[in-house]
């Protein structure tokens, strides 16, 4: 009935009336379509018209389409898909064991005294120390091996995990641990239906941090002495002076974040779906 | 009391679901919020409980609830083993749908069903897969009263549960509550500062003064109740008395009187 009614106002052809007092916009208005790809078009565009004209060394930096001739080569004999495999591998291993690492430290000092005492302090120094300023004595420890890399990135992906989950456990509100109280549930009811819900939203923010921070500590750890890898790779070519492989190098990083951001987003799309209808 | 002497606690038990005596509560040493208050609630009884604001209603409702573990206090607190609790908000976990919700605690295999039923009670069938936000103040609180009903309480304690509500959703949630609590027979304390709800909806109105029950009245208007009948009006007057409205009017009036010469 509605649409019925709806389609001869907007059909008619009359004038249509539409008289507003509208205030001065303070706010950036309207979105651009596809705002978030104009900006790295343009430094491309930079980019190829001063190689084309000559004005950019390919020393300095080599052409784009050089660029991604050296990223099809690299595909063709498989050297990108290897490096990135390994580099992925460590990332996500990292990553993985840090989140689980966190998390559980968070749980068990948000939910009961002495795991607070026991842990939170130790927790604050670590954060007061870089973990990329562990790295010589994870070298030492560890030695040059995979277990050392994955370690240093776990161990700097668990902060940003271990902070957010335990505020956002601390933060639950009160009246629910009430509400809890009065239908008479256990403890172990009470994190799973309670606790775990309610601190999704600190964990979830972590893991943005997460993903930023596993990427970071893998640069590093690739910088060092790595045998295999993107960062190796890129690490290689700059001995040779081969800016394109460097360029290749840098990209694939990129997407690396952009896919495990993405993976944390849409996790974040479905778990927090009671809270994202909110708009 | 003396009454009571003679009786076995069988008999005791068979006639009160609540009682409560000589109970003290107080959050500082500069006075008691509750000052030795005797209580005592029938099984299927509905007790209205008004006073003023800051006069101690929360304070006894949740010393009956068992929240109270921190507050300093003494005295004795004898409930049944099945109380659900009502609060002035819906309370109801944003991260569960409706039906969770309601059956939130809830063990056995027919819990969903008890849910869906209790659901269809408070006349929100259809509404078992919302989450809470998309419901309505008014249909958050008949959810949040599924959800102390299908515990089958014997003992509902309410604390303003209807405080936020508009005042036509609020008679709406009269007529459900007084069907359901005729259904369900559970003994209700029910904290209200609305005079006329208190008599619309109890059969016992108790006032709450100075950290006591300082009045406690039957309410025996029958079935039909309205604000027009002239017994309705001279309980209201009375209980309003009782909580001193009409000194407070006066001294607003002679602060009025003061301000404006
Ligand atoms: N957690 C608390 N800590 C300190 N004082 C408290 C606490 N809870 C209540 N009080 C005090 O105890 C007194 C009674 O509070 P209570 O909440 O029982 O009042 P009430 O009758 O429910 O009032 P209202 O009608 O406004 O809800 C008040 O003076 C209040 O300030
Ligand atoms: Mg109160």
């Amino acid at each position: 009935m509605t649409t019925l009614l709806e389609r001869p106002t907007a059909a008619s052809a009359g004038p249509v009336v539409d008289k507003r007092v509208v205030r001065r916009r303070l706010g950036p208005g309207k979105r651009i379509p596809f705002s978030l790809a104009i900006g790295p078009l343009l430094l491309v565009g930079l980019w190829c018209l001063l190689s084309a004209t000559g004005r950019l060394d390919p020393r300095t930096l080599s052409e784009p389409w050089v660029v991604v001739e050296t990223a099809r080569d690299l595909i063709e004999n498989g050297r990108l898909q290897d490096a990135l495999q390994t580099s992925a591998v460590r990332a996500f291993a990292g990553l993985g064991l840090g989140t689980a690492i966190g998390t559980l430290l968070a749980l068990v000092s948000g939910l009961s005294r002495v795991g607070e005492a026991v842990i939170d302090g130790p927790i604050q120094v670590k954060r007061a120390i870089p973990t990329l300023a562990l790295l010589p004595l994870l070298v030492l420890w560890l030695g040059i091996t995979e277990e050392m890399k994955i370690v240093t990135i776990a161990l700097a992906v668990m902060l940003p995990v271990y902070i957010h989950t335990h505020n956002g456990l601390r933060t639950i509100d009160g009246r629910y641990a009430e509400l809890a109280e009065t239908v008479d549930i256990g403890r172990p009811q009470f994190i799973r239906d309670i606790v775990l819900p309610g601190a999704m939203p600190g964990f979830l923010l972590g893991m943005r941090f997460a993903v930023t921070t596993a990427l970071l500590s893998l640069v590093v750890v690739e910088q060092i002495n790595a045998t295999s890898g993107i960062g190796y790779m890129i690490h290689l070519a700059s001995s040779y002076g081969q800016t394109e492989i460097i360029v290749v190098g840098l990209v694939v990083y990129a997407l690396l974040g952009l896919a495990a951001d993405g993976l944390v987003r849409t996790i974040e799309r479905k778990a927090l779906a009671w809270r994202r209808t909110l708009g | 009391m003396a009454t009571d002497a003679g009786l076995t606690t069988g008999q005791l038990e068979d006639r009160t679901a609540v009682r409560v005596e000589r109970l003290h509560r107080s959050f500082n040493e500069a006075g008691g919020v509750l000052n030795g208050l005797d209580l005592d609630i029938a099984p299927g009884e509905f007790v209205a409980l008004i006073g003023r604001s800051g006069s101690g209603k929360s304070t006894l409702l949740r010393a009956l609830a068992g929240l109270d573990r921190d507050v300093a206090g003494h005295g004795s607190i004898d409930v049944p083993d099945r109380v659900s609790v009502v609060f002035q908000d819906s309370r109801l976990l944003p991260w569960r749908r409706i039906l969770d919700n309601v059956a939130f605690g809830l063990r056995g295999r027919d819990a969903r069903r008890r849910g869906e039923e209790a659901l269809a009670e408070v006349g929100l069938a259809g509404r078992e897969r919302s989450w809470p936000h998309e419901l309505s103040g008014g249909e958050q609180q008949r959810a949040a009263l599924a959800r102390s009903l299908v515990r089958d309480p014997e003992l509902l304690l309410a604390d303003e549960p209807f405080g936020a509500l508009d005042a036509l959703t609020r008679m709406r949630m009269h007529i459900l509550l007084k069907r359901l609590c005729a259904v369900h027979r559970p003994s209700v304390l029910l904290v209200t500062h609305d005079v006329d709800e208190a008599i619309v909806l109890a059969d016992r109105v108790i006032v709450l003064v100075d950290g006591v029950v300082s009045s406690d009245i039957h309410i025996d208007l029958g079935e039909r109740r309205s604000p027009g009948d002239p017994r309705f009006a001279s309980l209201r007057t009375r209980l309003l008395a009782e909580l001193g409205v009409e000194d407070d009017h006066e001294a607003i009036d002679t602060q009025d009187r003061k301000a404006a010469s």
